[in-house]
């Protein structure tokens, strides 16, 4: 049996880079590509084995997104988030079982799932919500504006982030499973970005109603920064070190076949590569040294204290700040390297997509917000340890 | 201690509800201090009683209620 590493790679190589150039241009969800996830019954790949999942850990997980984002950052950024919403029900199972049920369901049907996060009206804020839920004896219903939900027309559920009850606080937030049938959506928008365009994510009126136990017993106080947080950053950053990867092999590509034609000393170009090649090395390093670190404190059977400290807050921000600025420097980096052939659209140098889908990264989640979070971490962190 | 550290939770924690009557053993977390607040309520303490919380305390075990701040104080200031 092949691994379920080496299925995304084929999968990648043979399926999501053949149709990433029309994914983007079309602005198409990469149909094709997930398609194939779920017959390789990828998208229970975060899932374990005991739920029908393939037991992935968050190490290979990242190597399936870096492998899927380098072939097509849309296809990578879709696999990603899925498992983001995933993971989190896998870990936090709650008090009655009842997410583990859900969770079954998933792998069996191979559903794929989106978030639902952005909300209109709390500006960007994760970890404040303004519609709540309504609990009617066992069943609930909930509404809510959302600015954004990635492939919500395409997918079979959602995860929904919702106040707990009517009078509680914005803070005071749960996460809602949605399976297909609980809710309808209504397109408030567009989609049509200047990179990440299959990902399909325009803004949604969701309105659903279910049963209460699809209500995460788990406070989303402590999903997020237990795992959410965690796996977002961490898969984006496998995302993103593919795109990186895919940007520095043409340019690598590039600066060989100038070589073969003339022989000799390295030139300019090589120097560039040298670079470049540095750079995408120590975002390597970065991104895979972070993923071991998560999951060593999985298999410690979750290192609450330590995912829930000041230090591990800066570094899970501060790997999402260096991944999601150094891909675009990367980019913009290779661009000279292969010249007007990087800028053409049609050749096999070509940057443009990469360099579009590249500037996504410093926005999901703005920067400036993550910024700002941390400037008011190390008002007390004193990196004494 | 106890009453300097519910002054600070007042001013600085955001809470649902009123940090002077809370039992000291309640989830600070659970009645709505948020992480931001939270930070807020670190520096003030540290502030107040002249300590510096090193990097291993700061996490939300230590902060997650009032006896447990008040124990983390404590072993900074050895009961000074």
């Amino acid at each position: 049996m092949t691994k379920p590493l080496e299925n995304a790679q084929s999968i990648a190589r043979e399926i999501a880079r053949v149709h990433a150039d029309d994914v983007d241009r079309q602005a198409r969800f990469p149909k094709e590509a997930v398609d194939a996830l779920r017959s390789a019954k990828l998208l229970g790949a975060s899932a374990p084995v005991a739920l029908g999942g393939l037991g992935s850990s968050v190490t290979e997980l990242v190597a399936m997104c870096q492998a899927l984002g380098q072939a097509c950052s849309t296809t990578g950024m879709v696999f990603a988030m899925h498992h983001i919403q995933v993971a989190s029900m896998v870990l936090h199972p709650g008090t009655n079982g009842a997410m583990a049920k859900y969770v079954k369901e998933i792998c069996e049907k191979q559903w794929l799932i989106a978030s639902v996060t952005s909300e209109v009206g709390v500006g960007g804020d994760l970890r404040r919500s303004a519609c709540a839920i309504e609990t009617t004896g066992d069943t609930f219903s909930v509404v809510k504006d959302a600015t954004t939900i990635s492939y919500g027309a395409q997918a079979d559920g959602l995860l929904l982030t919702a106040r707990r009850s009517a009078d509680a606080a914005p803070s005071d937030q749960a996460m809602v499973w949605l399976r297909p049938g609980d809710y309808t959506l209504e397109k408030k928008g567009n989609w049509d970005t200047l990179g990440m365009r299959g990902t399909c994510s325009p803004p949604f009126r969701v309105t659903a109603k279910g049963k209460a136990d699809q209500v995460m017993t788990e406070p989303f106080s402590d999903v997020g920064p237990l795992t959410m947080v965690p796996f977002s950053h961490l898969l984006w950053g496998g995302v993103w070190l593919g795109l990186a990867t895919e940007a520095v092999s043409r340019a690598r590509a590039f600066v060989r076949a100038e070589a073969r034609r003339s022989p000799g000393a390295p030139g300019a170009n090589a120097l560039r590569l040298s670079e470049l090649q540095a750079q995408l090395q120590s975002l390597r390093s970065l991104v895979y040294a972070m993923a071991d670190e998560y999951q060593a404190s999985l298999v410690n059977k979750v290192d609450k204290d330590l995912l829930l400290s000041v230090g591990y807050a800066l570094r899970l921000n501060n790997l999402k700040l260096v991944a999601s600025q150094s891909i675009a420097q990367m980019v913009t980096a290779a661009m000279p390297i292969c010249g007007i052939m990087g800028y053409k659209n049609d050749s096999q140098f070509s940057l443009g997509r990469l360099l579009r889908d590249s500037f996504s990264a410093q926005l999901m989640i703005n920067n400036d917000r993550i910024h700002m979070t941390n400037a008011q971490l190390l008002q007390v962190y004193k990196d004494d340890s | 201690m106890d009453n300097q550290i519910r002054t600070i939770l007042k001013q600085h924690g955001k809470l649902g509800s009123d940090a002077m009557s809370l039992a000291e053993d309640a989830d600070l977390y659970q009645a709505g201090m948020t992480s931001h607040a939270s930070v807020n309520v670190m520096l003030a303490l540290e502030g107040a009683f002249d300590v510096e919380f090193p990097d291993r305390m700061l996490k939300r075990s230590v902060f997650e209620s009032i006896r447990n701040m008040r124990a983390a104080i404590e072993e900074l200031t050895g009961g000074r």
